[in-house]
């Protein structure tokens, strides 16, 4: 199959800083890859500079998805794509209803008008199936959220955008038993579409039990220090990130 | 336009006199006795009506510029002189109204008719219709609705008009309520009998239906105890004229127990100087709910005011500035507690883009006598890129020491973060910094009604594309 994303030997700084040093990663089509590596590692750091960050910026190497060149894009132009990043703090955002702004982005993404009626009818399946309280969708995006709560959001966001590829940054991070449970039927969902590609940035393995992994990698201070298959996580999980730490 | 060169005379000595204010009486306005005369005249006025404007014309040449706010130096008065006079024809040619109002009233969707209206270009948008069933409606309830010129000469209604006219913001306030007092024309007059609870909010028709009204409008409204009402002044169009001064004027008598809600979105176009005089006395028992949306206008000053009169009065103030380009808004509330046990909300919030500078003025007054009262004064502003400038002056006058004031300011900037967060889905950069300032501006946008806030918000997302009038 394609590829669907292709990071090329990707180096991006924050204000004359260097947090990524020659980051080479591809996803293909229908794939689910993950992403680890300790705290500060520069995974967050990938993930803002995939979807378009101006405040990353990328100093050499390139991203291309869907066989483009998209270094140069802004974020709504990648989005518009079908790239989605599903936020490790989701911003709140007063004056504007979850639902509201969900609709609008979708008629921003399409070009097109959407009838409220159907609209509705798909925020009220897609909402029931994470378990969402159907009230949440006439609050305040992300306003007074909990952690959970907005973690979900996310994922609900995700199902209606319908990206091609989801960059998951530590979605399941804070959540209780429940909610994780909850989270990866979202995912599984995302991933009944064979086309549709995943990257899961997470600490935690949990996740990741009830999903088919692909490929996992390794990032350790600002590089890939391992790339391998689905048994790569439970590697990690079992000794951490020791071994490569001590590489560096 | 015969009178040109000699009003532009004049209008050198009206800035020299802004220099020395001791040489006031030397300064003449260009507005004679006589133009004034003739204004009564062609409107019908009552003797005391037109005594009144020729009072307040010699109250307006003897009182100086107002000086503590953003210039005014611009404001061409000979233009003002020669618009306000009867029988003179100045009307504006549809083709020199400039392209950005034109541009505005399209992506607004107004009729094209309304928008002549609007610009000032001849024909009046005819409202009359829409004016009449409401008036009918509210008449059997009581209510008085109608336009302020015509009440005057009901004898129901003239004594409480010549009695309430003026009195709360007297020609004597500042030189541009003598000028008011002098040429004012159209407007409205409510009267909501006692205990009459008005479920329908009423709105102001008249702005166009006279000369100079829109410009020098009075709004007259009165509550008697136990009564309720919401006046909704709303456009979002951008009002423009030739001559261009906005000196209009609004009173508000509120009763025992009574509550009067006043919202008015306002949009003037970018030429303007707004000088307007907003004021409301409260009884006791009684409330007054501001809900203010100021945009337009390249400089204002705007400081709606409460005289909380009666025990347990109340006043909230809700308000929200737009400043862009070019324009220095000048704005703020005052409360006056001057009765126990009153209280006062005020909540304002503006916006600053493209080096526009919005300075926000609170004043809040408590009498001796106010104890057990209550003042909260929030004001937040957003300012959305370097050039642009954010101002809080508050200004406390508290003369007992059993009273509760609070005061917060906070100036912030629009957060990338969250711009950032709206583009990762699909929002332009324009687009999700509106969203952000609609966000901030929702004080106002949830006490409008659906319609007037959707309007508000329309006005938002043009102001953040920068191209209006
Ligand atoms: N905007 C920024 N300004 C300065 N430094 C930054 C910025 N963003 C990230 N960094 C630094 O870059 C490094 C990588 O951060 P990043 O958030 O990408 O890590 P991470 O792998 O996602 O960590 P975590 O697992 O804790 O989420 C960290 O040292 C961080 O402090
Ligand atoms: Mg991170």
């Amino acid at each position: 199959m394609a590829h669907l994303l292709e990071i090329k030997d990707l180096h991006v700084s924050v204000e004359e800083k260097e947090l990524l040093h020659g980051v080479s990663l591809d996803v293909k089509a229908g794939e689910t890859h993950v992403l680890m590596g300790p705290n500060g590692a520069g995974k967050s750091t990938l993930g803002y500079s995939v979807m378009g960050s101006p405040r990353y910026a990328v100093t050499s190497g390139s991203i291309v998805f869907d066989g483009e060149d998209i270094t140069a894009l802004s974020a709504d132009k990648r989005a518009k794509k079908g790239i989605f990043l599903s936020f490790q703090a989701p911003v709140e955002i007063p004056g504007i209803t979850l639902s509201s702004f969900l609709r609008s982005a979708l008629e921003q993404q399409t070009g097109q008008r959407i009838k409220l009626w159907d609209f509705k009818k798909r925020l009220r399946e897609t909402m029931a199936l994470l378990q969402m309280d159907e009230s949440y969708a006439e609050r305040e995006l992300n306003v007074g959220f909990s952690g959970g709560e907005k973690k979900k959001a996310e994922i609900l966001q995700l199902l209606m955008l319908r990206p091609k590829l989801a960059i998951l940054d530590e979605t399941d991070s804070g959540l209780d038993v429940d909610a994780v449970r909850t989270v990866s039927q979202g995912i599984h969902e995302f991933q009944k579409n064979p086309e549709n590609s995943l990257l899961i940035i997470t600490h935690n393995t949990r996740l990741l039990a009830s999903l088919s992994v692909d490929k996992a990698h390794v990032l350790v201070g600002g590089r890939i220090a391992a790339q391998g298959g689905a048994e790569l996580v439970d590697e990690i999980n079992a000794a951490g990130f020791e071994k490569y730490l001590t590489v560096e | 336009m015969k009178e040109k060169t000699q009003v532009e005379h004049l209008n050198e000595s009206l800035y020299d006199f802004r220099f020395d204010e001791d040489d006031a009486d030397r300064f003449e306005s260009g507005i004679t006795p006589q133009i004034i005369r003739e204004i009564a005249e062609e409107k019908g006025d009552p003797d005391w009506m037109r005594d009144f404007r020729l009072k307040s014309l010699e109250i307006y040449n003897k009182t100086p510029m107002v000086d503590w706010g953003p210039s005014i130096e611009g404001l061409d008065m000979s233009q003002i002189v020669t618009y306000i006079r009867p029988k003179t024809r100045m009307r504006t040619d549809w083709n020199e109204v400039p392209d950005d109002i034109k541009s505005t009233f399209e992506r607004l969707g107004i009729p094209q008719a309304e928008r002549e209206s609007l610009a000032g270009v001849g024909a009046q948008y005819d409202s009359e219709l829409v004016y009449h069933n409401v008036r009918r409606e509210v008449a059997e309830q009581g209510v008085v609705y109608t336009d302020l010129e015509s009440a005057m000469h009901d004898e129901r209604w003239a004594d409480i008009i010549r009695t309430h006219f003026m009195k709360l913001v007297p020609p004597t306030d500042h030189k541009f309520a003598a000028l008011h007092g002098a040429v004012w024309s159209g407007g409205s007059f409510v009267y909501v009998p006692k205990g009459v609870h008005l479920d329908i909010p009423l709105q102001s028709y008249f702005r166009l239906n006279a000369k100079g009204a829109g410009q020098f409008e009075h709004t007259l409204i009165i509550l008697e105890e136990g009564s309720y009402l919401h006046f909704i002044e709303g456009c979002s169009a951008p009002k423009y004229f030739v001559a261009s001064l906005h000196a209009g004027c609004v009173e508000l008598y509120v009763g025992k127990n009574a509550t009067l809600r006043y919202s008015t979105v306002e949009n003037w176009s970018k030429n303007m100087y707004n000088l307007n005089t907003k004021r409301a006395i409260v009884e006791e028992g009684g409330k007054v709910e501001w809900v203010s949306g100021s945009f337009g206008s390249h400089v204002s000053y705007l400081y709606p005011m409460s005289i909380l009169h009666g025990r347990g009065a109340r006043a909230e103030f809700t308000g929200i500035t737009f400043a862009g380009e070019g324009q220095n808004l000048d704005t703020g509330a005052k409360i006056v507690h001057a009765a126990p046990d009153t209280s006062s909300y005020v909540n304002t919030r503006s916006i600053s883009k493209s080096g526009g500078i919005s300075t926000f003025r609170s004043a809040v007054q408590i009498n001796e006598n106010a104890h057990g009262s209550k003042c909260s004064v929030s004001c937040e502003s957003l300012m959305l890129d370097s050039q642009s400038r954010s101002d809080t002056i508050p200004a406390m006058d508290i003369r007992t020491n059993r009273a509760d004031v609070g005061h917060e300011a906070k100036i912030g900037r629009i957060s990338d973060e969250a711009v950032f967060y709206l583009m990762a889905r699909g929002l332009s950069e324009e687009d999700a910094k509106a969203l952000i300032v609609r966000g901030f501006a929702d004080n106002v946008s949830k006490e409008l009604p659906l319609e007037y806030a959707v309007e508000m918000n329309n006005l938002i997302g043009i102001e953040m594309k920068g191209s209006i009038g």
